[in-house]
């Protein structure tokens, strides 16, 4: 029971994810920073950050339905918490599974645009309504290649359940490399789900201020901010263990080191394509997600199929 | 005003707001993502300084103009001064006009560096805006380093200028002209190749040739819609006359011509200023200037970063002018926005707005003053605004002999 307590709520659950996304926060915005020539952030801005919105006095519009706008970050928070529950991060088990977690994971991650969308929504003001629907609308385009490309590693690995997938994959070294075209799908699924540029046109500052959250402020605020860092996190993790199923079979703490050194490649990889990108317009990411990317992910499900009936029977 | 009116979503861009930099307003109506109407209003910044211009003398008067525009200053001041030279037959040496041509290209070149900045951030492309403020810095400490200012450069007076250069500093601006023109060429090969940018930019903020020519665009937006008109190039001022270059423009018609524009006028200018400093003039750099100017009246024309700069002057032999009215090009300008936004995305709205490269402080001339209650246009003239001041003070116990 205390075992259970500590591993949900410190290690590796709920206090472990919230230093290691305020660590990724910082490593995102150090090199944003520094691949643009400026200086950026010290290492505990990210937390400072956080401190500082939690003493701030937080104004809920007087139009917003109260409840919806004060428990929108939170269920964003626990969403995204439990979702980290079912990922295996240094082993090739999580720290819980059964048959048919992956579609859980992929649920419990839907929930973050959710709130965007129902904080937004119900704060009444008309920046965070269009921004809100922006969210609800980018989601229909990314959700779907991020299923497929994730379907598409299962179907080998013949599982429903992320660890099953893991061990699999540990078991039959170098598969995973078959499933280089779903890893890149799954990263620009990745950025839409996060929004960020180029696909951050929910939260396109220019246009409708800062989209959703327009209307938030301390604490609320800060449990979003702290819910789509933990996202950026959970959402490597989860990438990392489907696509980069290595390096489990060492020594715990080394095996700890090529987890860490798996997700932060992610978010440089996030990093980068948040310096090189500019904006795309809502209708130019659907055209984009569902003229190239959804393809390419049914190509790869294709590939896969092929292969599992064939070569790797 | 309701915010849903029947379909349409109405949506406040203004007078605060992320995207805009100077108070302004658009109510945009929206149906959906696009945009069904808009409507734009100025004046929200209004100065009074022609107003304030009647009460100082000349050279006051062009301190004051200098500061209507934190980027195009000098184009302000030279073009005010061109015109009291007109009215006073001062002949300026040409070592000054040399000086001012090589002073007003440097301001081009941050103000181009500047809008290709702030384009980049409009469409979410904060490299780009962090890379060209990181070069803009470049000719900002020269400008510094040239006039003892970054901005309002002080450096024109009536008959000349102030401030002499020596060898020493011409051969820092060629070294720094070279480096500029490197990162230009850069952003030139960013500008053609990336393509997030090429699809934010291209075919959006259409403006055909008629319409500019029709709504009286200026500038590089009217040069990005194929009318190739420079002031430069068409009614040379200053040392432009005696200078080698050409005028760029574009058919493109859309906001990835007028990047194209200003990229291309970066590369003139940048041959413009080798030139000047090439053929700079030996001789005094100011003449002597009346402290009275005779009667008489002048139009001048100047070409700003942003289009054609216009001030008209009129004297009547004393210190101060009696008239002074300015004419920004943004004014000129602002007119082909809603034309430019038809039929497109709230997205676009921001860049569309930003690609003329607006300035709406140094646009705004006219205020507009309706009582909410009555609907009605109150003005007062000038007699009236004092008898009303007087009775303010006097009912609060100060009183005015």
């Amino acid at each position: 029971m205390i075992e259970a307590l500590f591993a949900i709520l410190i290690f590796p659950g709920f206090v472990f994810l919230s230093a290691i996304s305020m660590f990724a926060e910082y490593f995102d915005r150090k090199l944003y920073a520094r691949l643009q020539n400026r200086v950026g952030p010290p290492w505990y801005q990210p937390l400072a950050d956080f401190i500082k919105l939690l003493a701030k006095h937080e104004v809920v519009p007087e139009e917003a339905d109260k409840n919806m706008f004060k428990m929108a970050p939170i269920f964003a928070l626990a969403a995204t918490v439990t979702a980290f529950l079912y990922i295996p991060l240094w082993r090739t088990n999580a720290l819980y599974f059964f048959q048919g977690d992956l579609v859980v994971i992929l649920y419990l991650l839907t929930l973050p645009t959710m709130t965007f969308f129902l904080g937004g929504w119900y704060s009444r003001s008309i920046y965070a309504t269009i921004g809100a629907i922006r969210s609800i609308t980018q989601l229909f385009a990314y959700e779907i290649p991020l299923l497929l490309a994730i379907l598409a590693p299962a179907l080998l690995a013949n599982t429903w359940s992320l660890s099953g997938i893991v061990a699999y994959y540990n078991q039959h070294p170098y598969y995973w490399l078959i499933n280089s075209i779903a890893f890149f799908v799954s990263i620009i699924a990745l950025m839409g789900k996060l929004e960020r540029v180029p696909f951050d046109s929910p939260e396109a500052e220019t246009e409708i201020v800062a989209g959703s959250f327009t209307e938030y402020s301390g604490r609320f605020l800060a449990y979003f901010r702290m819910a789509i860092d933990c996202e950026v996190v959970v959402g490597a993790s989860l990438i990392a263990a489907i696509f980069m199923p290595f390096g489990f079979n060492t020594l715990p703490f080394i095996a700890f080191i090529i987890y860490l050194l798996k997700i932060f490649f992610i978010i440089s990889l996030l990093a980068l394509f948040r310096t090189v990108f500019a904006r795309l317009r809502i209708d130019q990411m659907i055209i984009f997600c569902w003229r190239w990317v959804a393809p390419v992910a049914f190509a790869q499900i294709l590939i896969n199929l092929i292969l599992k009936g064939t070569v790797l029977h | 005003m309701s915010i849903i009116d029947d379909e349409n979503v109405r949506i406040p861009i203004g007078p605060q707001h992320p995207a805009l930099k100077e108070p302004t307003s658009f109510s945009v109506a929206l149906r959906g993502e696009k945009i069904e109407s808009i409507q734009v209003k100025i004046g929200y910044n209004h100065r009074g300084i022609e107003k304030g211009c009647e009460q100082r003398t000349y050279i006051q008067d062009m301190y004051l103009l200098e500061r209507i525009c934190g980027i195009c200053s000098h184009a302000h001041s030279t073009c005010f001064i061109q015109a009291v030279e007109e009215i006073a037959g001062l002949v300026v040496p040409r070592r000054a006009l040399y000086i001012r041509t090589l002073v007003g290209e440097l301001e081009r070149i941050h103000s181009h560096l500047l809008w290709l900045g702030v384009a980049g951030h409009e469409v979410g492309f904060d490299t780009l805006l962090m890379y060209t403020w990181r070069d803009r810095e470049i000719v900002m400490d020269l400008l510094a380093e040239l006039t003892g200012n970054r901005v309002n450069y002080g450096i024109n007076t009536i008959g000349g200028v102030r401030r002499d250069i020596t060898t020493d500093q011409s051969q820092r601006i060629l070294k720094a002209v070279d480096v500029l023109e490197e990162q230009t060429k850069y952003y030139i090969q960013v500008a053609f190749e990336e393509t997030t940018l090429i699809q934010r930019l291209s075919g959006v903020g259409t403006l055909s040739r008629d319409d500019a020519m029709r709504l009286g665009a200026v500038g590089p937006t009217a040069r990005a819609s194929g009318i190739n008109f420079d002031v430069r190039k068409d009614d040379p001022y200053a040392a432009y006359g005696e200078l080698d270059f050409k005028a760029v423009s574009d058919d493109h018609n859309d906001i990835y011509g007028r990047t194209i524009v200003r990229l291309g006028e970066l590369m003139e200018t940048y041959s413009i200023i080798r030139q000047v400093l090439k053929n700079l003039p030996d001789g005094p750099i100011a003449v002597r200037a009346p402290r009275r100017i005779p009667a008489g009246e002048a139009v001048s024309r100047y070409e700003a970063p942003r289009g054609e700069d216009l001030h008209y002057v009129k004297s009547n032999g004393t210190e101060n002018p009696e008239r002074v009215k300015v004419r920004a090009p943004t004014l000129a300008n602002t007119q082909a926005i809603s034309k430019m936004l038809e039929d497109r995305y709230l997205a676009d709205l921001p860049i569309v707005v930003a690609a003329i490269d607006p300035c709406f402080s140094c646009t705004d001339r006219a205020a507009e003053i309706i009582n909410l209650d009555s609907g009605k246009n109150n003005i007062m003239n000038w007699d009236q605004l004092r008898t009303y001041s007087i009775d303010w003070y006097k009912n609060r116990g100060i009183a005015f002999k």
